[in-house]
């Protein structure tokens, strides 16, 4: 399959999965200004990500113009080592497509395009929507539950929500749950051995990669490479067959339930509607785990949260514009019905028969405290505060930093000097405290664009 | 035994004060989320950051909900927070009513929002060392919060 760009592979352990070209950065600010987690600093006319701070929501990806910044994921060549190639689509990319394009004929697609097969995964997701109403169900701990489908969101509970953690959701995702079933039956089948078998998820979002790299769960993902959507659309439209696949183009069993995962309230179809709550759009997440954390919300089960708006049909790295998807989506749902493919009592027996538990080992994250000693630090927070004060506070952005406070904090942290405050620096000026040769050249580089900023 | 319990020299501490109005429901919460970020920045445990916001959260509901206005003051040492939580407002009758779970004054109106479920000062004893509170009838309420590391 002739897709994707030369990006390598990355199977090691990466704290984030999106990286910035620095050739390519002209030090255009949209990135900075856009960050929900104020992670990204501008200097010298290129944007940096402080790892600590990125929870990979992508939204620097979507404003980026000159595409410097891209999420790390792998193209086909880097999983044509294995023998046998498995695909398996999030169930968003259904709705990125005409209407009348069925599931059928996109998975055709990609077979046609070079993966040995590929698999639906609505039947993985209404299994988890089974395990996750048994779990709940016998669950005593601290409530609510937050769903751990979005890494994302994981990721913004690690990096400032540490003691939510532990009320973290710990069942295994569709895809995991998929990757290990399909690779067993596919080795007994083909009499392959288990790692010549490579399965291959296409995400909606650079943060899924996340959840593979480092998967929170276990020592190793059984998923073996990541594609973006936006990678392999053009190739999956140009090879679109009339019919499904086989020459009688059978149909592909699917569930309703499990395709609803791909808009928001996807995961909770098994649960008391009044007991738990759906909750998409990071600025709503932030909202709802505030809420959480000073122990508001105890009465509800479970809390579904995705960043993204309307869930992973609005991720960063599909093509379709998200409103029109959710309807193609709304309509494949039509088709499929909402009937479960099993009872209340043998989801039950589902959940006894397979893991579907995982042992939790998500960790905080959060970025270093000012100073490891505490009067130091308390001190250092205080001299933040004093220079806080002194900034105009109109989070211009023109020393780099997003806002005049987390500038104030990049100062005490060392990693700016009061001097890049351009306003400062020109009230100084003015009133004749310095003098235009006094003030020092910007740290590490002597770009002539630096002027180009308002 | 809690004498002398805020060493509050200059060079040890760090104070703020943070407004908070009366009826001001959206944007109830902020103050302690504001404080939460200042005690996870100074590396502070996030068992004990987790009990700070909760009883800041609960000090400033309490002010949202009956007074007219109030102010919050965060001391911070080495050792522990300080939170001095003043109010103009109605005061509180009998604080010792006040303190039982269950006892609340919340109209009609804030128990519909979900308010008011009378635990907002039994919280507050919960998820502090000290707690002292101080109200006049009729001029305003004054709590003390402590949480030491």
């Amino acid at each position: 399959m002739p897709c994707g760009s030369a990006k390598k592979t990355m199977m090691k352990r990466e704290s984030i999965s999106i990286r910035i070209d620095t050739a390519r950065c002209d030090g255009d600010m949209a990135c900075m200004r856009v960050c929900p987690t104020e992670a990204i600093r501008v200097r010298g006319s290129k944007a940096r990500i402080i790892e600590s701070r990125c929870i990979t929501c992508g939204e620097c990806i979507r404003v980026c113009q000159t595409r410097a910044i891209s999420a790390v994921t792998a193209s086909f060549a880097d999983v044509s080592r294995f023998d046998y190639v498995v695909a398996l689509p999030s169930p968003v990319l259904y709705g990125q497509f005409g209407r009348g394009v069925t599931p059928d004929r996109i998975l055709a697609a990609l077979e046609k395009g070079g993966f040995d097969c590929a698999c639906d995964l609505t039947l993985a997701c209404e299994a988890v929507n089974a395990a996750i109403e048994q779990y709940v169900r016998r669950y005593r701990g601290p409530r609510p539950l937050i769903s751990c489908f979005c890494p994302t969101a994981i990721r913004l509970i690690q990096v400032r929500y540490p003691e939510l953690l532990e009320q973290v959701l710990p069942i295994e995702s569709p895809k995991e749950f998929m990757a290990r079933e399909i690779r067993k039956t596919k080795a007994r089948e083909l009499r392959l051995r288990e790692d010549r078998i490579g399965i291959v998820y296409l995400t909606p979002c650079p943060a899924k990669m996340l959840d593979i790299v480092g998967h929170p769960s276990k020592e190793k993902s059984d998923i073996d490479g990541v594609i973006a959507i936006s990678d392999i659309y053009r190739t999956v439209l140009s090879l679109l067959p009339i019919s499904g696949r086989g020459e009688h183009g059978e149909r592909t069993r699917m569930s309703g339930v499990g395709m609803s995962w791909a808009i928001l309230g996807g995961q909770t179809t098994f649960l008391k509607p009044e007991n738990c709550l759906a909750v998409d759009g990071l600025r709503n997440v932030v909202r709802i785990l505030n809420d959480i954390e000073i122990g508001k919300l105890r009465d509800v089960d479970y809390v579904e949260c995705h960043t993204c708006p309307d869930g992973c049909v609005s991720g960063s790295l599909l093509v379709e514009n998200p409103y029109v998807a959710r309807a193609r989506i709304l309509g494949i749902l039509g088709q499929l019905g909402t009937k479960p493919c099993r009872s209340e009592r043998e989801r039950a027996e589902l959940y006894e028969s397979e893991d579907f538990v995982v042992e939790r080992r998500l960790t905080a994250q959060l970025q270093g405290p000012l100073d490891l000693d505490v009067s130091r630090a308390i001190g250092k927070i205080r001299r933040l505060e004093e220079i806080r004060q002194s900034l105009p506070n109109i989070n211009c952005g023109a020393c780099g930093a997003p806002s005049c406070a987390a500038f104030a904090e990049d100062v005490v942290r060392e990693e700016a000097q009061l001097s890049d405050c351009v306003l400062l620096a020109l009230e100084q000026l003015r009133s004749g405290q310095t003098k235009v040769w006094d003030v020092p050249p910007a740290e590490g580089h002597s770009t002539p664009d630096e002027g180009k900023e308002p | 035994m809690r004498r002398g319990q805020t060493p509050m020299t200059e060079e040890g501490a760090f104070r703020r004060n943070f407004e908070v109005l009366g009826e001001d429901f959206y944007n109830a919460g902020r103050v302690s989320t504001e404080i939460k970020e200042i005690l996870q920045q100074v590396g502070v445990a996030a068992t004990t950051v987790r009990r700070v916001a909760i009883a800041a959260y609960e000090a400033e509901m309490n002010v949202v909900m009956y007074a007219r206005r109030g102010t919050v003051c965060l001391e911070l040492t080495p050792e522990l927070v300080h939170l001095l939580v003043r109010d103009e407002g109605p005061g509180i009758e009998d604080i010792e009513l006040a303190m039982q779970e269950g006892y609340s004054t919340a109209t009609e109106r804030m128990r519909e929002m979900g308010f008011g479920a009378g635990m907002g000062l039994p919280n507050i004893q919960k998820n502090s060392d000290r707690l002292v509170i101080h109200s006049t009838a009729g001029v305003g309420t004054e709590v003390e919060i402590e949480v030491r590391f």
